[in-house]
């Protein structure tokens, strides 16, 4: 660590040379390759090994980090190096699409390559003058470049990506690759997912310990960090594939680590499923990119391609709205999300690990790898509004919209990653691909931390229910409540912690309003800065009702022995691991005081609390006057691929502002402060009945702590659409089996997708602009989704729903605003609101109880047909054949 | 050439093992008609490579027969469980994906 930060700070002197390339870079197949190996040392000698094998896994993700650090430290000489040798002209690589180059494959790989993998390759032994930078042709070209030269006078020369490529398989000419590609962004993913998993692995010796799978759950740690690993060095769309599905696979197993209880077997069957519908779209998007770049399966060919404009632009759009699919399914963007808070029936490291740190932020990474696709497909560098920042502005504000009813603390904290999520994918889609990038790393640090603080307060009471079994923990758990308290208000964007300085880079990124001058490449996406703040300010508000309810007021924990005792116990499996065996253990224990962890699980919180405070001074904006010139734009300057390397889109940065740094902050404080102000003063002002049992404290107790919106009633109405999650889930399964939820979930893509085609109609009939037709598009799917919706939920239709609320609304502000005109007012919204209710009953009822009943009469006549006798089904199958067969002997 | 005898053979097998897999209710038995519907196909496939003079029938039938194991090690594998788990084979008490 101490010589990259070293060579971190020691730039731009322009005097320092170093080799070119080295020697980590080149074999960072070693990184992914340590943890698998920890992974099956684990899985088959496990048991045998002291302490159930945790220690091979903390041991060798050590190593891995240590391995990534190094490969950091080169990659950090290797951007130094080209900034050092601006003059010397050289190309990454020639652009030329003509077909001697599609065909390469023939000529080159196969001969002394072919059937390595990256596993046992050959190439110690090697020159490594020769084979430095671009080794696509490994042992071919004389003098591969290092770097690429700007023409202009950027940064400097452009380092170029180290890529080590070995032919995989070859089938009918196409060569399917498989190898590394270090990058800045490469390092940055290596360096964050083996330090967070690392200090995981260490948590999870004490939150475990005495788990039942003990043994599994470290050999899976492990593999989950080994698949994320080889995902992030991918040097080739099929083996990004193949990391992407590894990792999804290990976050179905580590979800349903405790999979006897039914509901954490289907959280993790949910997570799988709902990442299968985006993986559709995953590989439909790399299929296309695979034969327009020309047949070739490397990341860097096709972002090169793209880069140059060597592939149609719809095809581009296309690709990259099926690639779109698949971020919005694992990065958990709206209306994908649904899978990530139940995934929060893993146990806490995991959720800490997989869904804050690492396995969501592969969707972010995704956009990031093949940003030139996404840049140039979704129009980017224009100024409407594209699909990418629509998503992630409505995901980060409905996110956090969302974080605000949950009573689970390690939801609100799923939320949150929904939230922050959207941040990044916002950041990309207005082109502030920096701030993307700077997010992730700061956010996997202080969520991590989020994370496993709740689950070192779970690990004490035994549940994750804020409201019954917490409150002023921070009596009990000085370590975990300034650990958290830290990572939170870097969360919220306060500085000078790490939260604020990347949050406040992607606001500035949206360049809306002007305020930040509206750099040509960012766009101006006013609509984005605005919903980017008002998340921000929800952000502060939910986050500081997490700490009041955890860590201020009283402990609100009773002995079990009551009902309430039982409820919250059925949550508590994830906090004692055991507790399936012996429930009266466990209430023994829970009788007792909280107490603060173990060593274990404290050191790692600072350490991540230390890197919520500190990640964040990586990349100070340019221009801010506090730090010297050399330590402004780090982050950028090592992460950002440059345009001279020609496989990344040539964007401008916007440049930081004041007022809106001070603006935001300003309202994150306020959001804080509002939040601060109810919580903290009005809650416990309120009085206590002296005489109360208690039940009746538990209940009042309860009910003191819920926020506003179940207390006015015309804000219960989104309360209610909050508590249930906007109906998703209720389209998506609602308490039945796979098919309805399948059916669910398809149902709203293909409404989403004869929205797109409308869009596209509309786009060609009225010459508009393609993004203005991919917003009428998603206009159009949100409308066939409402009628889905309409119809899934057949007679409570949602227009009743409505109704009612109005009703409400208007009686509550006859009572309580004025009297006179505004009682007529309120009669006559009555009176209007009755006119709608006659039609609701007449019409709109009638329409979707006529939907409803032909979908489940058309269902009971199918459902006939599933007699479920093999025999059957073989028998209609060769009566199909025969029939066929007939009429091709017929028309023959 | 007398190709005809062996088609009008190999259908006679093949429709032989289609009433096997759709009328017997025992699942050993539809496991061995499968294997006369398969050794139809390997008799037209020796049958079209002998008239055609190519040995490439002969090399598919290999492969078939080869498939034909590993799916009949599988399927009894199967048969197996199932008997162990309901204490029978009859294919019509199998209806766990009724609808």
């Amino acid at each position: 660590m101490t010589s990259a930060l070293a060579s971190l700070f020691a730039v731009e002197s322009g005097t320092a040379i170093y080799q070119t390339s080295g020697w980590f870079l080149e074999n960072v197949w070693l990184v992914p390759f340590i943890p698998a190996m920890s992974f099956l040392i684990i899985l088959f000698f496990g048991k045998k090994l002291p302490n159930g094998g945790a220690p091979i896994g903390i041991a060798m993700v050590g190593v891995a980090f240590v391995l990534s650090v190094l490969t950091a430290g080169q990659w950090i000489s290797q951007v130094n190096y080209a900034d050092s040798h601006k003059s010397e002209a050289a190309h990454c690589e020639s652009l030329e699409y003509d077909a001697s180059k599609v065909s390469h494959g023939d000529d080159h790989s196969g001969d002394d390559h072919s059937g390595d993998d990256h596993g046992d390759d050959d190439h110690g032994d090697d020159d490594h003058g020769d084979e430095s930078g671009l080794g696509l042709y490994e042992g071919e070209q004389a003098l591969a470049p290092v770097f690429a030269v700007e023409a202009g006078d950027g940064d400097g020369g452009a380092p170029c990506p180290v890529i080590k490529s070995y032919t995989w398989w070859s089938s009918g000419g196409h060569d399917i690759t498989v190898g590394t590609m270090v990058d800045g962004l490469t390092v940055t993913l290596l360096v964050v997912v083996t330090l967070v998993s690392l200090l995981v692995n260490i948590y999870s010796t004490d939150y475990v310990a005495g788990d039942r799978r003990y043994t599994h759950f470290f050999a899976f740690l492990s593999l989950f960090t080994a698949a994320m690993l080889f995902y992030v060095v991918s040097e080739s769309v099929i083996q990004m594939i193949v990391g992407w599905e590894l990792v999804g696979v290990c976050s179905f197993t580590l979800i349903g680590h405790w999979w006897e209880d039914q509901d954490n077997s289907d959280a993790a069957l949910k997570a799988f499923l709902t990442n299968r519908v985006g993986d559709i779209g995953l590989l439909i998007g790399m299929i296309m990119l695979f034969f327009a770049a020309g047949q070739t399966s490397s990341v860097f060919q096709i972002n090169a391609a793209a880069t140059a404009g060597a592939i149609p632009q719809t095809t581009l759009l296309i690709a990259s709205l099926c690639l779109l699919a698949a971020v919005m399914s694992k990065s958990g963007q709206f209306i994908l999300h649904t899978w990530l808070p139940d995934a929060m029936a893993g146990p806490t490291p995991v959720s800490a690990l997989i869904h804050a740190a690492t396995m969501v932020v592969a969707g972010i990474y995704m956009i990031a790898r093949l940003y030139g696709v996404f840049f140039n497909g979704l129009s980017i560098g224009g100024s409407s509004i594209n699909a990418l920042a629509l998503i992630g502005a409505v995901t980060c504000l409905f996110g956090a919209m969302l974080a605000f009813v949950q009573d689970d603390i390690k939801k609100v904290l799923a939320y949150s990653t929904i939230s922050q999520l959207g941040y990044m994918a916002l950041a990309l889609g207005v082109g502030a691909w920096t701030a993307a990038i700077f997010h992730l790393m700061t956010h996997a640090f202080f969520k991590a931390c989020l994370f496993l603080g709740a689950g070192s307060v779970a690990h004490s009471v035994h549940s994750f229910d804020m409201k019954k079994d917490m409150g002023g923990m921070r009596k009990f758990m000085p370590h975990t409540y300034r650990t958290f308290l830290i990572g939170s208000l870097a969360l919220m964007g306060l500085p000078p912690l790490a939260g604020f300085w990347s949050k406040d880079e992607i606001l500035a990124g949206t360049g809306g309003w002007g305020v930040a001058g509206g750099t040509g490449g960012n766009g101006a996406y006013t609509f984005a800065l605005v919903m980017g703040i008002m998340a921000a300010m929800m952000t502060a508000a939910y986050m500081t009702r997490v700490i009041y309810l955890t860590f201020f007021g009283e402990f609100r924990h009773v002995p079990h022995g009551d009902d309430h005792g039982h409820a919250a116990q059925a949550d508590a499996h994830d906090a004692h691991g055991d507790s399936h065996e012996d429930h009266a253990a466990h209430e023994d224990h829970a009788a007792h005081d909280p107490h603060e962890s173990g060593p274990r699980i404290v050191i790692p919180l600072y350490i991540l609390a230390f890197l919520a405070i500190v990640s964040g001074f990586l990349n100070f904006p340019k221009g801010f006057q506090l730090v010297p010139k050399g330590l402004q734009t780090r982050f950028e300057h090592f992460v950002e691929p440059r345009a001279a390397a020609e496989y990344f889109p040539s964007i401008s940065h916007a440049a930081p502002s004041w007022t809106l740094a001070i603006a935001a902050t300003g309202l994150v404080l306020l959001g804080a402060g509002l939040s601060w102000f109810y919580y903290f003063r009005l809650v416990p002002n309120q009085e206590l009945a002296h005489d109360a049992t208690p039940e009746m404290i538990v209940r009042s107790r309860t009910e003191l702590v819920n926020g506003p919106t179940s207390k006015f009633s015309a804000l219960k109405g989104g309360h209610t659409a909050l508590v249930n999650k906007y109906y998703l889930d209720h389209i998506y399964d609602k308490g039945e089996p796979v098919e309805t939820s399948g059916a669910g979930i398809m149902a709203s893509l293909y409404g989403l997708a004869a929205g797109l085609g409308l869009g596209i109609t509309l786009d060609n009939g009225l010459d508009l602009s393609l993004n203005t037709a991919l917003i009428s598009g998603v206009g159009a799917g949100v409308t066939v989704f409402a009628i889905v919706f309409a119809a899934l939920k057949s007679g409570t239709g949602i227009a009743s729903f409505t109704k009612r609320q109005l009703a409400e609304a208007a009686d509550w502000s006859n009572k309580h605003l004025l009297d006179g005109v505004v009682d007529n007012v309120g009669k006559g919204a009555v009176r209007a609101a009755d006119v709608v209710y006659k039609i609701d009953q007449g019409v709109v009822d009638g329409a979707v109880n006529a939907a409803g009943r032909a979908s489940s009469g058309a269902g009971g006549g199918l459902r006939r047909l599933q007699t479920g006798k093999v025999q059957q089904y073989a028998t209609y199958m060769f009566a199909a054949a025969a029939v066929l067969a007939g009429i091709l002997i017929v028309f023959n | 050439m007398y190709l005809t005898q062996f088609l009008v053979l190999s259908a006679a097998l093949f429709c032989i093992g289609v009433y096997g897999v759709l009328a017997r209710r025992n699942a050993v038995l539809v496991l061995m008609s499968i294997e006369l519907i398969l050794n139809a196909v390997n008799i037209n496939l020796v049958a079209m490579g002998a008239f055609n003079g190519t040995v490439a029938g002969e090399v598919f039938a290999l492969f078939v027969i080869a498939v034909a194991a590993a799916e009949v090690g599988i399927g009894l594998a199967i048969v197996l469980l199932i008997y162990r788990n309901r204490r029978s084979i009859d294919l019509h008490e199998v209806d766990l994906l009724k609808g």
